[in-house]
């Protein structure tokens, strides 16, 4: 392989790291508040939340990648690629997400929402100040490993045209018509990324179950 | 509503999805399930540098992602002289890829049988292939079950990848019903609601396992 080629797919490892950061910084925090509109059993909402995360979860990455680039706009929402990845992504995470969420905030202890309730605290403060500061220890480990599963799936929005790593390498393929190299290449990149995230939650997770006492999950 | 008409006229195409999306997961089972089975084998009862080098593979293969593998079994077999079609390619790729978690699978359960029966067996005189037979693979198809079946629903996520490298399987079919029909809603929608199905199936599966463990083992 030539030194653009492999420029190309690098840029295009640029691009898989920045949809996988913005969909990370996206989907957690939505799939908390999935999580706890869920906590609440609110009737309606709850049903339709969960079918949303069954139906998200029953659901193939590049199905749902395809619907949302070819369904949106038949719904007057027309998406370019890169926005559409990231809804998709964003979508597949939070769905995914909110189950470890709603884990730990169904095993979380009754009795500390009730004392904080007795001290008069106001249901933000319970969350800000008691829930929160517990549950994202508990839920970090899954959620580092949710993480590096979305960052196995970037690579099925190459199909709708995003030019991040697979589609560079593909690209390079069929210029050069030796498809196999580029996409050795890329696999290296993914791996090296991924293995590094497996790793980084491997020491997260000791590290909480030393200070906290914690075992990881 | 046109567009479920014309999804109706073109179910040959949906069928024919569904059977290459089926055929492709059990056939990946049936393959990836035994050597599975043997790779967790080989994980517990293999010399430790032996074991460590396989451990570090299977630790490997878990940090490529699906389409990437596809990919280079895809173009690289033919480089080794051995030219698959689409389908089989995409066969060796689930069935190497699953294994790897399978491997992982079998390898916790097997950890987590009661250390006691394995050596109340050996107490018995019970041979290595008769251990593993009779004590330790019925207890670990009951307790695996649920995980196995979660891993069955990711197979059939992750087949969908394969329509990259022109399986013509149910994401296939519903994209080219779409492109064909100009209607890209009710393909799409169809095809969710079969993925729908079959995930219910091996949910609706893994509760029956479940209910049979409660029966026999409390």
């Amino acid at each position: 392989m030539t030194w653009p080629a492999i420029r190309t797919i690098l840029d295009g490892a640029l691009v898989t790291a920045a949809l996988s950061a913005i969909s990370i910084l996206l989907s957690l925090p939505m799939g908390l508040l999935l999580a706890l509109l869920r906590w609440r059993r609110i009737p309606v909402i709850e049903g339709l939340l969960a079918a949303f995360v069954t139906i998200v979860r029953a659901t193939p990455f590049v199905t749902l990648v395809l619907f949302v680039y070819f369904v949106m706009p038949a719904i007057g929402l027309e998406l370019d690629p890169v926005p559409a990845a990231i809804l998709a992504l964003t979508a597949n995470t939070a769905a995914f997400s909110s189950e470890i969420w709603r884990a730990a905030l169904q095993a979380f202890p009754r009795d500390q929402r009730e004392a904080a309730i007795a001290f008069g605290m106001t249901d933000t403060k319970v969350f800000t100040r008691i829930v929160f500061p517990q549950i994202w220890r508990a839920s970090l480990g899954p959620l580092v490993s949710e993480v590096t599963i979305l960052l196995k799936c970037t690579p099925a929005v190459a199909v709708i045209g995003v030019v991040e790593i697979t589609r560079a390498a593909s690209r390079v393929g069929a210029e050069t018509y030796e498809p196999l190299p580029p996409f050795l290449l890329a696999t290296l990149i993914y791996t090296v990324l991924i293995a590094v995230l497996v790793r980084s939650q491997r020491v997260i997770e000791r590290r909480l179950a030393r200070r906290m006492g914690l075992t990881p999950l | 509503m046109s567009g479920i008409l014309v999804s109706w006229q073109y179910r040959d195409v949906f069928l024919w999805g569904v059977a290459n999306t089926l055929s492709l997961v059990l056939g990946c089972l049936v393959l990836s399930v035994p050597l599975g089975i043997l790779g967790a084998i080989m994980l517990t009862e293999a010399p430790a540098p032996l074991r460590r080098l396989f451990a570090e593979l299977v630790d490997l293969l878990r940090c490529v992602p699906f389409l990437l593998l596809a990919y280079v079994v895809y173009y690289g077999l033919p480089e080794l002289g051995l030219r698959l079609d689409p389908w089989w390619a995409g066969l060796v790729s689930l069935t190497l890829y699953n294994t790897a978690y399978l491997v992982e699978i079998f390898r916790a359960a097997f950890l987590g049988i009661a250390r006691d029966n394995i050596e109340a067996a050996q107490a018995f005189g019970l041979s290595r292939s008769l251990l593993y037979r009779r004590i330790i693979l019925p207890q670990v198809a009951i307790t695996a079950a649920p995980v196995i079946g979660n891993q069955v629903i990711t197979t059939i996520r992750d087949s969908a990848l394969l329509m990259i490298i022109t399986v013509q399987e149910l994401t296939f079919a519903a994209n080219f019903v779409s492109a064909n029909a100009f209607a890209p809603f009710a393909p799409f929608a169809a095809a969710v609601g079969l993925y729908l199905l079959m995930s219910l199936a091996i949910e609706a599966g893994v509760r029956r396992m479940e209910r049979m463990r409660r029966v026999r083992y409390g």
